[in-house]
């Protein structure tokens, strides 16, 4: 209402319609433009904050990297303060940018905290927990062997997934499918499935040639439990009505399988690839703890052996970042495969 | 326009096969007990000919349909196609159902192909999917999923999934049940008109007298469960018919009778 009555206002004001409509404009632009930028603005200031932070003190310790993380903090805060009052120009980066700048303020004045609270005055105990450019170090000084462990890590989860997701899914449909499958299966299924793959350890470590295999295995059994019995209830649970549809249509059974049974499964069998994904995590982890000489959980163990306490946190990072993005690639190929369904939950 | 036309010429092949249904009965095993559904139902139906079946509800119409489409074989007697018994489903006895049963992730293309698909047939056939997406007036939503139809449109893909397979005898087991009456009438109106041109046997199940007279040459009014035929009537008008033609009124009114309903009239 103002809003309009000011625009009217100067409406009397102007020469013509058009020099009005330029002169209502006007006061309106600045303000609007200034409260969508604010929380930007202040998220610049707590990332300035934080690289001052960085060198108004000396550090406690000896870490090399301070003043690079400083600059850095400089850096990121001055491109947030350029990019802010332009965020309309810039499209889908600035929209992305005014979304997120309570989280970059947040952001901000955690490093900062973060910062104050270990390099500078130690108010968390030291080698515990280190401050952020002793992380930083971790990733510039022991890079090759990060991506390593990083690389055998992706191999062993890749390799065991696979293989688990493909037999589960086989065994699932073979159940749904066929009765007397499951006859022979689903007492097995119940008996040795919900054990957790874990138990297995040390059967499959002095049973298998490798220990790489031997880890594949556990991963496999972990991703395969959910995967079949998902499958197994998507399969079964698909309506009679889609059956009788089919065959009064001249489709015969490996039609009804492949082209009815298994795509009116599929939403379950996400479900159970998602489940399969997050105890094989947990898996691959303590294999490579314990087994595998490689890998990031091989990376974790080592660091706290040698109480290098940042290399850990470092890893930890690495670790929820990649698992984070496995969730991540399986919930788009799902959105891609299922964009039939409505209402579809967002990761 | 042009596509419809099209359609026309393209859609409408095999006439319609004779339908012998020869002392079927029927019965359901529920818990240990036998439930009888039909019992003793002989009735034949011509080449072309269009038949409404007629009943109170659950009283084993929609299984006969079951019969007749092959998804199931019959306790005792016989049906036979064009004389031929018949032994399990095969294309040229299309069912539509109450629902629409579309599968939910393929498109309205996709549903209405499936036919084609399952047969093998479908490269072939590719433009006879178009026609019949066109005949049912769907066009524009051919790349459309199941979800964004409403339910006139979505029985009418699967009308389309049915008439794209040139059935001989298309079996309609109340597909206009559940439609809103304004959207049942129309629907009704193009199931005439498809029949008209098309030739093919038809069946249909429904609870609606009014609509049995309206669509069909013959009504078969059937008992409660166990099904056993009460009545076999012949509606003689000519199409297309009139739903305020007073020899239908008054059939309508006889059948009502036949039903036990006709202290409503």
């Amino acid at each position: 209402m103002s809003m309009s009555s000011t625009a009217s206002r100067t409406a009397e004001l102007a020469q013509s319609a058009d020099e009005g409509a330029i002169l209502a404009a006007r006061p309106l632009a600045l303000p609007a433009s200034l409260w969508a930028s604010g929380p930007a603005i202040f998220a610049s200031l707590a990332w300035i904050g934080f690289g001052l932070s960085c060198l108004l003190w000396e550090d406690l310790g000896d870490w090399s990297r301070t003043h690079e993380l400083a600059i850095a903090a400089f850096v990121i805060a001055a491109g947030i303060l350029v990019a802010a009052p332009n965020a309309l120009r810039l499209g889908r980066f600035g929209k992305g940018l005014q979304l997120r700048a309570p989280w970059l303020l947040a952001l901000g004045l955690f490093f900062t905290l973060w910062e104050v609270a270990t390099a500078k005055f130690a108010w968390l105990p030291l080698p515990f927990f280190p401050p952020p450019q002793a992380i930083i170090e971790v990733y510039t000084d022991d890079l090759p062997k990060l991506l390593v462990s990083v690389w055998a890590s992706v191999k062993l989860q890749l390799g065991g997934y696979a293989i688990g997701a493909a037999a589960g899914f086989l065994t699932g449909v073979s159940i749904g499918w066929s009765r007397s499958v499951g006859y022979w299966v689903h007492p097995i299924l119940r008996f040795i499935g919900p054990l957790p793959a874990t138990a297995w350890l040390p059967f499959a470590f002095f049973t298998f040639p490798s220990s790489w295999s031997a880890s594949t295995f556990l991963i496999a059994l972990a991703t395969a439990f959910p995967v079949t019995v998902l499958t197994w209830s998507g399969v079964a649970s698909v309506s009679n009505a889609y059956y009788d549809v089919a065959r009064t249509l001249g489709a015969k059974p490996s039609f009804l399988v492949l082209k009815v049974a298994i795509p009116a499964a599929l939403p379950h069998v996400f479900v159970g690839l998602f489940m399969g994904l997050g105890s094989s995590f947990a898996v691959l982890v303590v294999a490579e703890m314990i087994g595998v000489k490689a890998g990031l959980g091989w990376y974790l163990q080592w660091a706290q052996g040698w109480a290098a306490y940042a290399n850990m946190y470092a890893a930890l990072i690495v670790m929820s970042l990649l698992c984070s993005g496995a969730i991540t690639l399986l919930f788009k190929t799902r959105d891609r495969l299922l964009v039939w369904q409505k209402g579809v939950v967002k990761w | 326009m042009v596509a419809l036309a099209i359609a026309e010429q393209e859609l409408p092949a095999a006439a319609g096969a004779s339908l012998d249904v020869e002392a079927v009965s029927h019965a359901f095993d529920i818990d240990g007990a036998v439930l009888p559904v039909l019992d003793n139902v002989s009735f034949s139906v011509k080449a072309s000919e269009f038949v409404a079946l007629l009943g109170p509800s659950g009283c084993g119409k929609s299984t006969l349909l079951r019969l007749v489409a092959g998804l199931e074989p019959p306790r005792a007697g016989i049906l036979r196609e064009d004389g031929d018994p018949i032994a399990g489903p095969f294309p040229s006895r299309v069912v539509v159902f109450q629902d629409p049963t579309l599968l939910p992730w393929r498109t309205v293309w996709h549903n209405v192909a499936l036919g084609p698909e399952a047969q093998g047939i479908l490269k072939q056939q590719r433009h006879r999917v178009d026609a019949a997406i066109d005949l049912v007036g769907l066009s524009t939503f051919r790349n459309a999923y199941p979800h964004q139809l409403s339910g006139g449109m979505a029985q009418r893909v699967a009308l389309a999934r049915a008439l794209v397979n040139d059935p001989r005898i298309l079996i309609l087991d109340e597909p206009l049940g559940k439609l809103d009456s304004l959207t049942r009438i129309t629907m009704q109106a193009e199931i005439a008109a498809l029949w008209q041109r098309s030739g093919f046997t038809t069946l249909l199940v429904t609870h609606d007298v009014e609509e049995a007279v309206f669509l069909a040459n013959r009504v078969i009014v059937f008992s409660d469960r166990p099904a056993r035929i009460k009545a076999d009537i012949a509606v003689d008008r000519p199409y297309p018919r009139h739903r305020g033609d007073p020899k239908l009124v008054e059939l309508r009114h006889e059948i009502l009778g036949l039903l036990g309903l006709d202290a409503t009239w």
